[in-house]
């Protein structure tokens, strides 16, 4: 059990993104008592919805990682939504060409709050080797991002490594942090709604 | 250039000709104000019959020395039945980027001259429907154009020190 004095570590600083760890709280035969933030994180970060947007060889390593011998579903993943209405996490993979920005916005604004953002590989980070007219130097110029996974493509292991980072931020999120003036700054930010 | 088609070529355009070379693909070179009359000279002529567009696409000629910078149109022609191509292609200072549209002629050069359009910024009067086709509509640039750099457009985490440019 992780250290109650101490809830959160900013992501940078956690060392372990175990899966399993239980939020701080006290526990006994049969009971374990918890604040209502660690309770409804803990729901949040086990059954996340992920709304798929793959585009290119990013989205190959995904399907990978989706597939059984890396499997998903250990982190309780498996359900993708092509639907973002029901979507918690946007997983952007591969390339998003300018012209698709205003539709990938459009994806991020109907999924329902709380949402997240991770953008794999380098083209969805940053625009990767396509330095061009045409392509969006990385996604977090249309929608904020949540987490970036490194790669060209990136492993499927680093893949669930971001996931599990997304995890972390679901399972250590306040319930009033979408409501601060922080989070209202930033979507401002992007001109969101 | 083989003689009869060359023959043939005289008969129907005369001296709208100004020169022809014969590459992989017979090649005429005209007027831009002239292409479009060409163009519908060599489509209605029963021998040529040049009936089918293969494709059209813009270029771009860097300033040289006797020359301003220009930009240039290709069209490509085949006629079918007999299995013969033909290249035509004009050029203009690219402070005057017009030409009449060959939509009239080939509702096939429709999206080709948005697609120069979109590149080049090359302008067809008489286009049904003019604006960009593969670039995002806000876009201000032309961005096949030479002057246009290929690199550095919107891209800020470049560090030199580390691309070692």
């Amino acid at each position: 059990m992780s250290n109650p004095s101490q809830p959160f570590q900013p992501l940078s600083e956690a060392k372990t993104l175990s899966p399993v760890e239980p939020p701080p709280g006290i526990g006994g035969e049969g009971f374990f008592a918890t604040t209502l933030d660690a309770a409804v994180g803990l729901a949040r970060k086990g059954s996340m919805w992920p709304m798929i947007y793959a585009t290119s060889c990013c989205g190959i390593e995904f399907m990978a990682t989706a597939g059984a011998h890396y499997d998903i579903g250990r982190f309780g993943m498996e359900r993708f939504s092509y639907s973002p209405r029901q979507a918690d996490l946007l997983m952007v993979m591969g390339t998003v060409a300018k012209k698709l920005g205003p539709a990938l916005r459009e994806i991020y604004q109907q999924i329902s709050e709380p949402r997240w953002v991770l953008a794999v590989g380098a083209c969805a980070s940053s625009g990767g080797i396509f330095d061009t007219y045409s392509v969006l130097q990385g996604i977090d110029r249309v929608i904020p991002v949540d987490v970036f996974v490194p790669g060209c493509p990136p492993r499927p292991e680093q893949i669930l490594d971001g996931i599990l980072r997304v995890h972390y931020l679901a399972k250590h999120e306040s319930l009033r942090r979408r409501d601060s003036a922080e989070y209202k700054a930033l979507l401002d930010h992007y001109g969101i709604e | 250039m083989e003689e009869t088609l060359l023959a043939e070529l005289r008969r129907v355009l005369g001296d709208r000709i100004l020169s022809h070379e014969a590459d992989d693909v017979p090649t005429i070179v005209v007027d831009a104000p002239a292409l479009y009359d060409v163009v519908d000279a060599l489509y209605s002529d029963e021998n040529l019959a040049f009936r089918f567009l293969t494709t059209l696409f813009g270029m771009h000629y860097p300033a040289e020395a006797g020359q301003g910078e220009r930009l240039g149109l290709q069209v490509l022609l085949y006629n079918m039945r007999k299995g013969q191509r033909l290249r035509v292609t004009c050029s203009f200072p690219v402070e005057t980027p017009e030409l009449r549209s060959l939509t009239p002629i080939f509702p096939a050069a429709n999206w080709m001259e948005r697609e120069s359009y979109d590149f080049f910024g090359i302008r067809f009067a008489g286009h049904p429907n003019l604006k960009r086709i593969l670039n995002i509509e806000t876009m201000t640039v032309f961005p096949m154009r030479k002057d246009f750099p290929l690199e550095d457009q919107s891209r800020d985490d470049k560090d030199d020190r580390m691309f070692g440019r």
